[in-house]
């Protein structure tokens, strides 16, 4: 069995706010343009310029999963993402009330929860997000960026210290 | 599905509200946006009806493709008869108001009438409310946006709103969406204002359907790929539109000192890199934002660095806010420039026209033709960064004698001012110049000369002219979808085969207007971006109807044409100053003083600007005098006009 396989990673200062992210995730699955239907939504804030995507984390232990009355929540471990199986679901939205991150939706037409599910594999948000705000790599590689940041801070401060030493000589 | 976008008329005045399908038949003649709103404006006003009069209708709508796959489909028009020139008003904006209007369920609204008090449309899921606005009367434009989410509880709420200016009808007041998101030109936001009509707020969670959504999505990578290899959207994409000012002033293209200059010397703190300073200073190395669905993200974020603003957030500054607050005041401080911005966004007025007025009123002062006495004392010399700042706020608020009368717009000003004032108002049909010299460009002083909502450069611009790209690739892209073979030069002070570029532009700009699509997403800045082909396949893959590029050229000729028949109707004469297809009298006589060799030392010249009109009008079909031949209007089947078919 592999290690750990992939994870979708949000770097919301990368964010433009452009939402193309909600529209194609709701074309890609249901057909139709509509940012209601979409299991990734921007949150902004509009007069400050921030904006944050928001989507499912895929939790190992999913609160969603815990509390479906029925079981129709599972881990696909494969793909390592948590999957609601629509023909056991009763419509409840306890998945949707207990989710710390509001990545349950809930369609209000046909009267079943939503949640992002990877598009099997190659997600369209991150396809189609060009300043990749929105990726999709390998769970070990998610920190490594700020690490990379943050040891490129320290080896600069090193640098600094030299140099003022060679300074004071 | 984009098809079932329905169109709503409301009369403020009687509070009657209609919702209409939109006829397939209407639809293929006109496709929708900018295209259906001339159509619109055309049967819906009458003659000579006062711009901020209850008789003037106003139009606002999303284009064809809004909230579909075809990349960036963010754009919203708006169209009234102009309060500036009185000729054809129109102004688009990009955004999210467009595309959260499809979503609940419309396309276009004709809003009449005038409302007995301030009142704004609340639109969500098919229905549309006409609800009080005392409240918000007063506020600007984010606060009105900010306020109309609280009261209705809704963040998602995506509003069109005026500022004081449209309150004030000052008569270049804008229409606003966002942050700086501005339908800027032509004074619409005066025309919402003279209705009473704050806002308009639209929310929508209505599906629209995707006729083949795995195309749609395949073609839209494609798009997408294709829009962000090129270069120029690449640089849009980290310096925004500034880095346009800074390459066309650094050869003598921008307009300096209303007109006496075509190059600012000595601006290195607004050159584009050190506004990109700024924003990244205030903002953070990612700092670009954008529209709906949009990969070019050419919007920065800033913060207002210095000065009685300092800390302030605002999104742009744009090309026309350089050259509105530097170039053409002759200012030369970001402090200003951001601040400039600012205000015109939070008033709500254009900024183009801002800065240009003001700086003929400077050329006006220095020339003794405005004394003090009109200024109210203030020192109006170009490169007085404090009294152009505090002019915007006069203008807004219509203070003091000069505020109020610059308010009216140029032409209404110069009669007031009178002297020869009016000689040194750089306008075509009543609108300002964008801040640019054509002098050295003959394809853009036609362009400028004969745009149907007065000068400007989104109506026809040749942009891609300036490149001196080999003959062979001009010829690729204007000859299809109609057959070229007449000459072109790759030269951009030459005059010949100019026309008709000016035309194939005309008519590529229309079609974009129509689908709702972004200008730089098209062969505007950028020579290898998508044109008719590509749109034909977009329309077919998201709305399942079939065009050819021929018939969406077709569509755009025929709008074009409406909006020509509109304004002729308002009394359009080839080389009226005022309402005709000519330029200030300085591109003919003054010569340029500064740029590159092949710019300095340039006039327009006069004869070969005719022929080039001359040329221009009989490729559209025209006559000599600029009307339409009727075989043109039968070809184009306008032959009865107007036809109430909406």
């Amino acid at each position: 069995m592999e290690p750990m396989g992939k994870v979708l990673v949000i770097t919301p200062e990368k964010c433009t706010g452009c939402r193309l992210c909600e529209q194609v995730c709701s074309v890609f699955h249901d057909g139709v343009s509509n940012p209601a239907r979409s299991r990734i939504k921007v949150m902004k804030w509009e007069a400050e310029g921030l904006y944050i995507p928001m989507s499912c984390q895929q939790c190992q232990d999913a609160p969603c999963l815990i509390v479906c009355p029925v079981k129709a929540i599972t881990r696909d471990e494969k793909l390592s993402r948590v999957m609601v199986n629509h023909n056991i679901c009763i419509g409840c939205r306890s998945c949707v009330a207990v989710c710390p991150f509001g990545a349950m939706g809930f369609n209000v037409i046909d009267r079943k929860n939503f949640k992002c599910d990877l598009c099997d594999g190659d997600p369209q948000c991150v396809r189609f997000c060009e300043v990749k705000a929105v990726d999709y790599m390998d769970a070990d590689r998610v920190s490594i960026a700020k690490k990379k940041a943050a040891a490129e801070k320290i080896t600069a401060a090193q640098r600094q210290a030299i140099a003022l030493e060679a300074e004071s000589h | 599905m984009a098809l079932d976008r329905k169109i709503a008329y409301i009369d403020l005045s009687t509070r009657e509200i209609k919702i209409r399908p939109i006829p397939l038949e209407v639809r293929r003649k006109f496709l929708g946006g900018r295209g259906l709103d001339a159509y619109l404006l055309y049967n819906h006003t009458k003659k000579g009806c006062d711009p901020l009069g209850p008789e003037n209708t106003l139009m606002v709508s999303g284009g064809f493709l809004a909230a579909t796959l075809a990349s960036a489909t963010a754009r919203t028009h708006v169209m009234a008869k102009s309060p500036l020139g009185g000729m054809l008003g129109s102004a688009n904006m990009g955004g999210f108001f467009a595309p959260e209007l499809a979503w609940a369920g419309f396309h276009h609204l004709v809003i009449k009438g005038k409302a007995e008090k301030p009142v704004y449309l609340w639109i969500k899921n098919g229905k549309i409310e006409i609800r009080d606005a005392g409240h918000l009367w007063g506020h600007t434009t984010t606060e009105t946006q900010w306020a109309i989410r609280e009261e209705l509880g809704d963040e998602d709420i995506k509003s069109l709103v005026i500022g004081p200016a449209g309150e004030n009808l000052v008569r270049f007041a804008n229409v606003m969406t966002g942050i700086k998101n501005s339908g800027g030109r032509t004074g619409m936001g005066a025309v919402m204002g003279s209705k009473n009509l704050k806002a308009i707020a639209a929310r929508g969670t209505m599906d629209i359907k995707i006729a083949h959504p795995k195309e749609a999505l395949e073609y839209n990578k494609r798009f997408i790929d294709q829009i962000t290899s090129a270069k120029v959207n690449q640089t849009q994409g980290t310096l925004g539109t500034p880095f346009i000012w800074g390459a066309t002033n650094s050869w003598g293209g921008v307009r300096c000192r209303n007109f006496q200059f075509n190059q600012e010397l000595y601006c290195d703190e607004i050159e584009p890199e050190a506004i990109d300073e700024v924003c990244t200073e205030t903002m953070g190395p990612y700092h670009m934002t954008g529209c709906f669905g949009c990969q070019v993200h050419c919007r920065a974020q800033y913060k207002i660095p210095t000065g009685p603003y300092a800390g302030v957030y605002d999104e742009g500054p744009e090309y026309t806010s350089q050259g509105a607050f530097c170039g053409e005041p002759d200012c030369r401080s970001i402090e200003t420039l951001l601040t400039g911005n600012h205000l015109v966004d939070q008033y709500g007025m254009d900024n183009l026209e801002t800065g240009s007025i003001i700086s003929w009123a400077m050329e006006l002062y220095e020339l003794g033709i405005l004394t003090d006495k009109e200024t109210d004392g203030l020192d109006l010399r170009f490169g007085n960064d404090e009294a152009l700042l505090e002019m915007v706020k006069r203008i807004c608020f219509r203070k003091g004698w000069l505020g109020d009368t610059l308010a009216e717009g140029g032409i209404i000003a110069s009669e007031k001012i009178g002297k020869n004032s009016f000689d040194y108002l750089i306008q075509v049909k009543g609108v300002s110049n964008l801040h640019s010299d054509e002098r050295a460009t003959p394809a853009l002083a036609l362009n400028v000369a004969t745009a149907s909502r007065g000068s400007d450069h989104l109506r026809s611009r040749p942009a891609i002219d300036l490149y001196h790209l080999p003959e062979p690739v001009l010829r690729k892209i204007y000859s299809t979808p109609v057959p070229y073979d007449g000459p072109l030069s790759s030269e951009h002070t030459e005059y010949i085969g100019k026309p008709w570029q000016v035309f194939w532009q005309e008519n590529c700009y229309m079609a974009v207007d129509c689908l709702g699509i972004c200008k730089y997403h098209t062969v505007f800045l950028g020579a290898t971006l998508p044109n008719f082909e590509d749109w034909a396949k977009v329309i077919y893959y998201n709305t399942g109807l079939e065009f050819t590029p021929r018939e969406i050229w077709d569509v755009a000729e025929r709008c074009n044409m409406i909006e020509r028949l509109f304004n002729l109707r308002e009394g359009l004469q080839r080389e009226d100053l005022k309402k005709g297809d000519i330029l200030n009298h300085r591109y003919f006589d003054e010569p340029t003083r500064r740029g590159a060799p092949d710019v300095v030392g340039r006039v327009i010249d006069k004869e070969k600007f005719r022929k080039m009109i001359d040329e221009f009008y009989e490729y559209k079909g025209l006559d000599k005098n600029g009307v339409p031949k009727p075989e043109t209007l039968k070809r184009l089947g306008l032959e009865k006009e107007p036809s109430h078919l909406l």
